[in-house]
């Protein structure tokens, strides 16, 4: 319908390959109804996506979660994903991160680890503390190292640790990264649960970007460090997993496939499943995936935008979940007619005496509640 | 320039047939290459040095005086870090 007339092929192909975790964190962006996909695919399906997504075209494979550990196939499919001619990626927080296993994907040709730091709200403490978590890390990071991958690690960053960044890069390098990632926390999902406790003011923002850029010429020589800004605090929608359906190609743990991980969200889109169609069907035929190709499904203010094609309108979920309303401009957008929204958000986290409600963790039985909660005011509305 | 060019570490030079190119593949992200591009770091294998790469491509494209084109790449490449020069004693 509204799609550019020439699609290429996706880029990534990311497995989500499982929703359990051993963690709960209060910013995970899996779906907060999580408790209800939960029957995986088997091993035979997930080697049929690897194929199919080779075959369209996508040339970097990361198998995330959950923690996609805790698939005691995986490293079938790291095996068969390299044999493929994929450039592997595995995302991980490294519990339960064995010698044994590490070298079952040294065998299967594993390219890359990135090893993230989840739970922050305890694990943080912990790192920062150096107590067991900081043992982990560096245990698991001295096991990465030693079989020869680089050292990649993300920290989301967030209110209730982006006043500790300097401590948490000095680690870093303690640990003897090469890369940092620092991401600010995006408000989706468990996250935008718990977005008044997790928002950090601008002035916070501000002193911990001036910090970071103070480290990043200390240790230019030895480690790359990425700040990822929060468009919230930005006041400039981001081009969404680079547009949609253009460079990403999600499969979630039970088959239904993305084109971004949290896109599930959104009423009235059909999104297909690997058990029923094809990767080249789903890629350029869906629905889903069609729906917002291009900018043709616009409407005002982005419709007569200039910078229409640069951004894309921004985020479709967080103009769903802020607006009510996913064709709409993404709010963070200052031309936004529901940027008063995010306004007032930032507003709030400079408030001394703002509420908070207490944070909400990511687990199964969290999940469950929430799930029942969204059926109950469905049925009363 | 002498000495052994070889990839840096983390990155996967490969032909793809869906972007009809050769690409670098690296933590999270690719390079697509012109034809010239490949060629020269199809060559890049850690055994062949700076001059063995020149010859080779000069007979392999029935060419001359390649050498500047060549070095200016794989100066670039070096200070990105696709590829290490390793000089001195041979690899």
């Amino acid at each position: 319908m509204n799609a550019p007339a020439k699609i290429g092929p996706p880029m990534w192909l990311l497995a989500e390959v499982t929703y359990r975790c051993p963690l709960h964190c209060v910013f995970c962006y899996n779906p907060v109804d999580f408790a209800q996909h939960e029957a995986e695919l088997s091993t035979d399906d997930w080697l049929r996506v690897l194929r199919e997504g080779r075959e369209l075209g996508a040339v970097q494979c990361g198998f995330s979660g959950g923690e996609p550990l805790l698939r005691d196939d995986l490293e079938i499919l790291i095996g068969e994903a390299r044999q493929l001619g994929y450039y592997t990626n595995l995302i991980t927080s490294g519990v339960g991160l064995t010698e044994a296993r590490l070298d079952a994907f040294k065998a299967a040709g594993l390219d890359h680890i990135q090893l993230s730091f989840q739970d922050s709200t305890k694990e943080i403490n912990d790192f920062l503390t150096h107590t067991r978590t900081f043992d982990l890390k560096q245990k698991v990071g001295e096991m990465i190292k030693a079989r020869g991958w680089p050292m990649v690690m993300n920290v989301v960053i967030h209110r209730l640790n982006i006043d500790h960044i300097g401590r948490i890069i000095e680690m870093a390098d303690a640990l003897g990264a090469e890369y940092l990632e620092l991401a600010n926390a995006q408000y989706y999902s468990w996250a935008l649960l718990n977005r008044d406790q997790l928002m950090p003011s601008r002035e916070q923002l501000r002193r911990a970007e001036a910090i970071t850029n103070e480290w990043k010429a200390k240790l230019a020589e030895r480690m790359r460090i990425l700040f990822v800004v929060p468009d919230y605090h930005e006041g400039k929608p981001k081009k969404c997993m680079n547009g949609w359906g253009n460079v990403f190609l999600t499969v979630t743990p039970d088959g239904t496939a993305l084109p971004c991980h949290t896109a599930r969200m959104l009423p009235g889109l059909e999104f297909p499943n690997v058990r029923d169609s094809s990767l080249r069907e789903i890629w350029h035929e869906s629905e889903g995936f069609n729906h917002y190709r291009g900018t043709g499904w616009m409407k005002k203010p982005c419709r007569d935008c200039d910078h229409k094609e640069e951004d894309l309108g921004g985020c479709r979920c967080q103009a769903y979940l802020l607006a009510g309303d996913a064709d709409a401009a993404d709010p963070v957008c200052p031309k936004s007619p529901h940027h008063e929204i995010v306004s007032a958000a930032l507003e709030n986290a400079t408030n001394p005496d703002r509420q908070t409600q207490p944070l909400i963790f990511r687990d199964p039985k969290e999940s469950k509640r929430l799930i029942e909660e969204a059926e109950a005011s469905e049925s009363t509305s | 320039m002498d000495g052994t060019p070889r990839l840096g570490h983390g990155f996967r030079f490969q032909w793809e047939p869906a972007q009809q190119c050769h690409v670098l593949l690296y933590p999270e992200g690719m390079i697509k290459l012109n034809q010239s591009g490949g060629e020269i770091l199809a060559r890049c294998d850690g055994q062949r040095d700076v001059a063995a790469i020149v010859a080779d491509l000069e007979a392999a494209f029935s060419a001359s005086g390649l050498r500047g084109d060549v070095e200016a790449f794989l100066a670039m490449a070096i200070e990105k870090r696709w590829l290490k020069l390793e000089t001195g004693a041979k690899a």
